[in-house]
């Protein structure tokens, strides 16, 4: 049954093509028509096809023109709300000093100066890197590799499809405890725990996020290798390539796009980890080195929401949205400078 | 048919930027409910406002709280008509919740300040409480934080004790009485012949002694105090705040307690850092005869203590110090109200009149005592715990109450974790070495968290 979802999707991609190519080669003579003619001129001048596409263009965008504003004005309404106006007061917060945000006082640049020299922000910057970097192959690895699997017509493959989605659907502090007590569960058996060895810390955090999102990735690429041509393929295949050949020679190439999306969320999923990383060690455990606690698995979210709650110096809070500043310009770039990489390897089809 | 699919079509969208927008009110004040204002009139005198106008919104930090103050709530409003709303913060997230409802126009109108930091967070948001007639109901300003200008930034609304909770029956089952504990080394050999013993006996010594976060705060809080606490007593003087580091001179007594809490409990010494068992079930369940708890255990609402173990009885922390036979029990709060400095002079008139009607009513103080323990002021009614008239028996006899130093502990929750993570380790592994880590996380971790709470 997939098999044939597999065999059916392509064409419909390709209808789909056929009809936007159709489209835009209309599209400019289209808009001065529309601008010349009335709808009764319309129908005379244009045979039966062209006339049904320009009427139903027509009836529908004169009401969009006036309504819509409706429409679009809610959501923007929402991003503002939600997202313009905080990330402006966030990044403003991060010059003051504050315990409210309605009370701020403005320092400069002194919580940036603190918080590049906070050991722990560095400490957890690397522990952070390393984190991503571990997560990002692994996940795009397995997610890939069972995406290849559930797309060879196995028998179930709808039924795994959906079970290897499901982990994505349930919430990361839920996740972490759920986790921690299967951990636990095989570590006490050891003599230790998850909170206790940082190496394990490390790995049940990394075991975690693949088990979380290797099924999200993986529908993405079964989407992005039912696009790949048939046409391709079996020309691959009347070539004699083998079956390793036709995997690294045509189908990768052909699912560069869901290979980009793919590294761009789990790598930005990577570095933000924070409900996950809470919930399953909260950092512990802490080494004491030279009187100072050093946390072994905190990584960056977790260590600006300490930051922001468990310190009550009075420039906490503002050295914590320096550090949350600084954590988004850092995810920014690194995110777009991926996505500028991958995309250069993208082919046309 | 046009019409309709128009008609339907803007609808839809109004719904949906009905929907979108829902979530930016606020929520006015609801100030419904009517009846005499006879007692809310009494107050307003101290901020000029009309308690009669105004609404009470407290913030609560006690979730085993929760539902006592709802019913004190409805049964003030529907006494004076004043709207009062309690909404109670989800255990252990106190701090995010008061931040965020500070920041509201419909902020908290009494919260709770309960540790010096708090007075330094939050002291510019409260009202100075000096000469209020709440103020003057107090029979102690033991209770009470001071900023430091002078200024009454909370009062003491409830007070409460902690030490060694004992089952007295479990101790004669096992052929011991209560009265042979006098010092640390009695303790000891009580302990340990029970917990040699737990088999035969069909009960052990200690409750599990976890570390995880539900529990953990009884050994890295209140059994920390009485390192704090004999500081203190050495230097011969109270700490009015946080001192920058710690001596350490009393780490051993710590130690000395804490090893035979582990040691000779229900559970593997090794399992406490994962956690997941039930101390107080198993205290109420006669599983032990011992466990650490405060004196909100008598009423707990799922294992109360005055039901399962009604003869039960609190007993200092005995550790080893000299002269201990003369301890009593830890006393002290974190419970302190402060009011919202910000809020309407209405609100805060309001506020200080449900304040004063919760300590001299009758019914409302008789709940409140019930579920908060004693609270410290002249017309309210008299507490019905036993663990803190246990403390009352100690400090009448002459014995010396331990205050909870533990409330000046710097960064409280990252110096438990340092506390909690050596802790963990050295219950894995009671080793020389791996008590340096405790020692240095209890000592060093003080001057650390201390610095980073003044940087």
């Amino acid at each position: 049954m997939s098999n044939d979802i597999a065999k059916e999707k392509p064409n419909e991609n390709a209808n789909v093509k056929a009809a936007e190519v159709t489209d835009n080669s209309t599209n400019d003579g289209y808009k001065e028509f529309l601008q010349k003619t009335t709808p009764t001129q319309q129908k005379k001048q244009t045979n039966g096809k062209r006339r049904k596409t320009i009427n139903t263009g027509y009836t529908l965008r004169r009401p969009l023109r006036k309504w819509f504003w409706l429409f679009i004005g809610p959501m923007v309404a929402a991003f503002i709300i939600g997202f313009v106006w905080p990330f402006i007061q966030g990044i403003y917060l991060s010059f003051c000093q504050f315990r409210l945000i309605s009370d701020a006082e403005f320092v400069g640049l002194d919580n940036y100066i603190k918080a590049f020299s906070d050991q722990s922000f560095m400490r957890s910057f690397w522990y952070t890197g390393l984190f991503a970097v571990v997560s990002v192959i692994l996940i795009n690895i397995l997610a890939f590799a069972v995406a290849l699997a559930l797309t060879k017509g196995i028998k179930g493959s709808n039924l795994f499809r959906t079970v290897f989605f499901m982990p994505n659907l349930i919430g990361g502090i839920v996740l972490g405890y759920i986790w921690s007590m299967i951990f636990d569960g095989i570590l006490s058996k050891f003599g230790t725990s998850i909170v206790q060895d940082s190496t394990w810390g490390f790995w049940g955090l990394i075991i975690l996020i693949c088990w979380q999102q290797i099924g999200y990735m993986m529908i993405i690429y079964i989407a992005g290798l039912n696009a790949v041509p048939e046409d391709m393929l079996e020309a691959a295949k009347i070539d004699g390539a083998n079956r390793w050949q036709t995997l690294w020679k045509v189908t990768i190439p052909n699912v560069m796009p869901s290979i980009t999306i793919c590294m761009f969320l789990s790598l930005t999923n990577g570095f933000k980890l924070f409900d996950q990383n809470m919930a399953l060690t909260a950092g512990q455990p802490i080494v004491m080195q030279d009187g100072v606690g050093i946390k072994q698995t905190e990584m960056l979210a977790l260590n600006i929401y300490n930051t922001f709650y468990n310190n009550t110096a009075l420039t906490a809070r503002g050295t914590a949205q320096a550090k949350a500043v600084i954590f988004f310009v850092l995810v920014a770039v690194i995110g777009l400078a991926q996505l500028a990489y991958t995309r250069k390897r993208e082919v046309q089809q | 048919m046009k019409n309709f699919k128009r008609v339907l079509a803007l609808s839809m969208a109004g719904c949906l930027a009905i929907g979108a927008l829902a979530g930016c009110n606020n929520g006015g004040k609801d100030n419904s409910g009517s009846g005499s204002n006879s007692t809310a009139a009494s107050d307003g005198a101290a901020t000029g406002g009309d308690a009669t106008k105004g609404s009470v919104y407290w913030l609560n930090f006690k979730p085993e709280s929760d539902k006592t103050l709802q019913e004190v709530a409805k049964m003030y409003t529907k006494e004076t008509g004043v709207n009062v709303k309690v909404v109670t913060a989800a255990s252990g997230t106190y701090e995010q919740t008061l931040s965020s409802e500070m920041d509201k126009s419909d902020a908290p109108t009494l919260f709770v300040i309960g540790n010096s930091a708090g007075v330094k967070q939050w002291g510019p948001y409260a009202l100075d409480l000096k000469d209020t007639d709440i103020a003057k109901e107090l029979n102690t300003d033991a209770y009470n934080l001071y900023d430091a200008d002078g200024k009454l930034v909370s009062i003491g609304y409830c007070y409460e004790a902690y030490g060694i909770i004992v089952n007295p029956d479990l101790l004669e089952k096992a052929g011991h009485k209560i009265d042979e504990i006098k010092n640390f080394d009695t303790l000891k050999t009580v302990v340990e012949d029970i917990h040699k013993n737990a088999s035969k006996l069909g009960f052990d010594a200690f409750t599990s002694c976890d570390m995880d976060d539900s529990s953990s705060w009884r050994f890295t809080g209140h059994m920390a105090n009485l390192e704090y606490f004999y500081e203190e007593k050495k230097a011969g003087k109270t700490w009015t705040e946080c001192p920058a580091s710690l001596t350490g001179d009393y780490i051993q007594n710590y130690k000395n307690l804490f090893d035979l809490c582990i040691n000779n409990s229900i559970s593997d010494p090794k399992e406490l850092a994962t956690g997941g068992h039930d101390p107080s079930a198993q205290f109420a369940s006669q599983k032990a005869a011992f466990t650490v708890q405060g004196s909100w255990e008598w009423t707990n609402e799922n294992q109360p203590i005055k039901d399962k173990v009604p003869n039960a009885k609190m007993i200092p922390y005995y550790c080893g110090v000299e002269g201990e036979e003369k301890a009593g029990l830890n006393c002290g709060t974190e419970n302190c109200w402060a009011v919202n400095s910000k809020a309407s002079e209405d609100d805060q008139a309001a506020t200080l009149a449900f304040m004063k009607w919760c300590v001299t009513n009758k019914e409302a103080s008789e709940k409140l005592v019930n579920s908060f323990g004693v609270m410290p002021y002249k017309n309210a009614v008299d507490s019905s715990n036993q663990f803190l008239k246990n403390a009352n028996d100690y400090t009448s006899a002459g014995n010396y109450v331990m205050d909870w130093a533990t409330n000046y502990q710097p960064n409280s929750k990252e110096y438990r974790a340092q506390l909690v993570s050596a802790l963990n380790t050295y219950c894995a592994d009671q080793s020389d070495k791996n008590w340096e880590q405790v020692k240095s996380a209890f000592v060093d971790g003080w001057a650390t968290q201390y610095a980073a709470a003044n940087s």
